[in-house]
């Protein structure tokens, strides 16, 4: 099971035991007072990284769910978003409703800031992996994506297309890449920390002589793919491949032998925010069984509920070997990661 | 209250003086305008010494900027793509607007027209065109140079994810700063001195050699230096275009200072350099225009001389069409074809027409109506607010009105020096604060983009005050009428023209802007620009062009009502600065 495997994912986060889980606030469910609390409000503010056609989606599937509450999504890469939370924040303006990145790291702050509001809908306490949600219930995986190498099948045969991280080096490779940028995307930025970790620096101080083109979000490298523009991504979320390939884009992804870096994105309700109800019904119907299913059947991400049924051409996470990150380790780093980032690869 | 008492007491005095609002006006706007270049700039200094880690005071941001190797860099990437953007410019705009001003070339308005078009066009909107167009692999000339030659996948054409494409995307939106100041001298280049050279035995290339060139080398020089200038302190194209090639320049470093948690006080340090170079930039024009006074000293003696191109026609022919579908038509070609085609590798036949993206950005996408609803709310806040303030300003100063009035012309004219990466960490610094609590408002937005058109109104208000003898006004004041009064009725109405093409023109620069905005813009205060610049970093090109599309359609139309007016004809279109 895939999801035993995602079990194991944020350890840091999933390390508390039993009876910090105590004192997370008691299950919520939708009931009628809340919904017609949030019609009174009438709108809630949605901050994502989640690729924008998708975060789209599923506001719509809100909507027809829930009529007369408009959704305002606000889509930007996630440390953008990051960025953008903690200038209005700072300069005292509560915009945001919910709030979802693929760097886990980000929670850990919003935490420590105290800017969460603590709520666990009845679906999170009931269906939820505990490894997967926090002790306090400040947040809760919303969705997982893995961050997969991919090439064009039309302009790369499978026998030359690469097989390991190392691979990636190879001199046929040179002008042919497209990578995403740790600055501007959550995945990229827990993709390089896992990486860095195990293939060490000097891996991507060669892999930046590599002329790779260097674009921002990680939603990006694989419609560079679709485009054409490249023939192989070094980086890129593999949901947007797997709508890709639904689109019937001749694309294939490369799961390499050294692991593949997983990316959590967590979800969470901010303690100021200006719908507070409307944010806890959309909060809940985040997780809802039906939003999880259209996210992984439109926006081909993993899910940690339970009863979501993957299309099945897709590789189920059990048959992956996944590279799990660890967000306490990470944070230190960023400072680090960014400089010699900029140092390897210009930006 | 005092103005009621001294018409009590001095009837006769008093009266003329409660209603002139002369120094009340002229006390208003020198705070107001204070308050807008000033204050930035203080904050600007003001955090430059300051610590990001501490917050004491501190000279490691000075510091970093001297050793900080990808500082420096960016400096000098910045400085070298802007000095070649200026030298391309120049020799593409010069000779293109000779052609246009003095010989017998085909089609001149039209083509006058066309450049006008080129630069109302984003430049941000050229990169993503340019990307459309000339990405090596996707880039939609190398297919079809690939096609035509039967070569490999791995070849092609051009590449815009260079320096020097960069160079080129940016020179092909800026090269109309260049081409309007050298056109409009060489309207004015008195021709009997060209027909004295012709008389003393000077075959038409040696009068155009020793003649007229050295007569409009400094309308070239000045061109050259805005649009370097312009380079340097662009935002968008180098964001767009150089960060996919590994590189970055000045304004996206800074930009970059700005991920959380922010580096302000080196944000402000870095910023600090762009300015001073944007000043001494800005004398400089000024020094040589100063001498533009020999150009014009003829007046208008007789109409220009047209140079006939005889069998040199076809060449001249193809040059021009050369630029125009450079700096035009392929790229508005490219942003319609991708508006309405899948993806951009898409060839174009009956399948891959779609009308998704349409249905995306008008219909799905959330942040649509509100960022064109703030777009255009800006907008026209703030041409109206510029106009009406440069209005005034240039009447003080242009009548003299009041003592000291030559000082509220230099503030009206400072911010030209702001570049508007400047400008926005300036005012992101003075307003984003518990205090003013200005940020996340359009308010901050309104701000910076009246400090950054005013300027350009200014300009405009001021040379028309100039064409307006003031006998017309004395005769008002004379007969009774306030100053404002006079200034309403009789002056307003004979500056009409002016005041409207004032307007468009700051209205078309508000909504293409990007570098202040994007520092300065949140969720409930997006822009057309901001969204397009967002939707490029998740790289949905589709979208961009939808939208690329309806910010041209809003410009041209306004443009458009613009040259209904015989005063705004395309040559009038000045440069800003």
């Amino acid at each position: 099971m895939w999801k035993k495997a995602l079990s194991a994912a944020l350890l840091a986060t999933g390390l508390a035991s039993s009876a910090a889980w105590a004192e997370a606030p008691a299950p919520y469910q939708i009931t009628p007072e809340l919904e017609a609390a949030a019609k009174a409000e009438g709108k809630v503010v949605f901050y994502t990284a989640t690729d924008v056609a998708v975060a789209e989606k599923l506001a719509e599937h809100f909507k027809s769910k829930y009529p007369g509450i408009a959704v305002q999504v606000e889509r930007a890469g996630s440390e953008r978003v990051f960025q953008r939370i903690g200038q209005e924040y700072s300069t005292g303006i509560y915009n945001a409703d919910v709030i979802e990145t693929s760097d886990a790291v980000h929670f850990e702050y919003f935490k420590r800031q105290g800017w969460l509001e603590p709520m666990v809908p009845q679906e999170v306490a009931d269906k939820w992996p505990a490894d997967e949600r926090d002790p306090d219930g400040n947040f809760a995986a919303y969705r997982a994506h893995l961050s997969v190498i991919a090439y064009r099948t039309d302009l790369m045969k499978e026998a030359d297309a690469p097989k390991t991280w190392n691979d990636l080096l190879d001199p046929r490779f040179k002008d042919k890449m497209v990578k995403a940028h740790p600055g501007y995307s959550g995945t990229v930025m827990t993709s390089t920390f896992v990486l860095s970790q195990l293939l060490g620096w000097e891996y991507f101080e060669k892999l930046g002589k590599q002329n790779i083109m260097q674009v921002q979000s990680s939603t990006e490298p694989p419609k560079k793919l679709a485009q054409g523009e490249r023939a192989l991504e070094v980086d890129g979320n593999e949901y947007n491949v797997f709508r890709l390939i639904d689109e019937g884009k001749p694309i294939k992804i490369v799961y390499p032998d050294e692991g593949t870096p997983l990316a959590v994105g967590n979800a969470a309700v901010l303690k100021q925010a200006p719908n507070p109800n409307a944010a806890k019904l959309f909060y809940a119907f985040l997780f809802s069984l039906d939003a999880q299913q259209l996210n992984s059947d439109f926006g081909g991400l993993r899910s940690f509920h339970p009863d979501v049924k993957e299309k099945a051409d897709r590789t189920p996470l059990s048959k992956i070997k996944v590279l799990h990150s660890d967000p306490e380790k990470l944070e230190p780093e960023i400072p680090t990661i960014k400089a010699n980032y900029e140092k390897y690869f210009g930006t | 209250m005092t103005s009621d008492v001294q018409v009590q007491a001095l009837p006769a005095q008093g009266w003329r003086r409660g209603i002139d609002l002369s120094w009340p006006t002229f006390a208003l706007l020198t705070l107001v305008l204070s308050v807008l270049v000033l204050l930035p700039l203080f904050w600007l200094v003001y955090y430059s010494f300051r610590s990001d880690t501490g917050g004491g005071a501190t000279f490691d941001n000075y510091i970093a900027l001297v050793v900080d190797p990808t500082l420096l860099r960016a400096y000098g990437l910045a400085i070298g793509m802007a000095l070649a953007v200026g030298a391309l410019a120049c020799v593409i705009a010069t000779p293109m607007a000779w052609l246009v001003a003095r010989t017998d070339l085909p089609g001149r308005r039209t083509i006058r027209m066309l450049v006008t078009a080129s630069f109302v066009t984003p430049p941000f909107l050229g990169a993503i065109a340019y990307e459309i167009l000339a990405a090596p692999n996707s880039g939609i000339v190398n297919i079809i140079y690939r096609s035509i030659f039967g070569l490999e996948a791995s070849e092609y054409l051009v590449n815009i994810y260079t320096f020097s494409g960069l160079v080129f995307a940016i020179a092909c939106f800026t090269f109309p700063y260049v081409f309007t100041l050298v056109a409009n001298a060489l309207d004015r280049v008195p021709s009997d001195l060209e027909d004295a050279s012709s008389i003393l035995g000077g075959k038409s290339m040696t009068t155009l050699r020793k003649v007229t060139i050295p007569l409009v080398l400094p309308a070239m020089l000045a061109g050259t230096l805005i649009a370097i200038l312009q380079a340097l302190t662009m935002f968008g194209s180098p964001a767009i275009l150089a960060l996919p090639a590994g590189f970055h320049v000045i304004t996206t470093k800074i930009w970059s200072l700005f991920q959380f948690p922010p580096r302000l006080g080196l944000a402000a340090a870095a910023a600090l350099p762009l300015l001073i170079i944007t000043v001494i930039l800005l004398r400089a024009q000024k020094s040589i225009l100063g001498r533009k006074g020999y150009t014009v000293l003829g007046g208008k003696s007789g109409t220009p001389r047209i140079t006939k191109l005889g069998p040199w026609k076809w060449v001249a022919i193809a040059f021009v069409l050369t630029v125009l579908s450079l700096t035009i038509i392929l790229p508005y070609l490219a942003i319609l074809k991708t508006a309405f085609t899948g993806t951009v590798g898409d060839p174009i036949n009956l399948s891959t027409l779609t009308l998704s993206h349409w249905r995306f950005v008008l219909f799905e996408f959330s942040a649509t109506q509100l960022a064109l609803r703030n777009t255009f709310l800006l907008g026209f806040l703030t041409a109206t607010a510029v106009t009406a303030i440069a209005l005034i300003v240039s009447y003080l100063v242009t009548r003299r009105s009041v003592p000291g009035s030559g000082f509220l012309g230099v503030l009206a004219t400072a911010p030209v020096a702001i570049p508007g990466i400047v400008l926005g960490v300036g005012l992101f610094l003075s307003y984003a604060n518990p205090t003013f609590q200005l940020y996340g408002t359009i308010w901050i937005l309104l701000i910076a983009f009246m400090t950054i058109e005013l300027p350009a109104g200014y300009q405009q208000m001021s040379s028309a005050f100039s064409g307006v003898h003031p006998e017309l006004e004395e005769a008002g004041r004379i007969m009774g009428a306030s100053r404002l009064k006079t200034l309403w009725d009789i002056t307003a109405p004979l500056l009409r023209t002016s005041v409207v093409a004032a307007w468009c023109f700051v209205f078309v620069g508000t909504i293409r802007e990007l570098s202040a905005t994007i520092l300065l813009t949140t969720a409930n205060t997006k822009l057309v620009s901001v969204i397009i610049y967002d939707l490029n970093e998740s790289g949905d090109l589709g979208a961009i062009c939808v939208l690329g599309i309806i910010l041209l359609a809003a410009s041209f139309a306004v443009v458009f009502v613009a040259n209904r007016v015989p005063v705004l004809g395309g040559s009038q279109m000045n440069a800003r600065g």
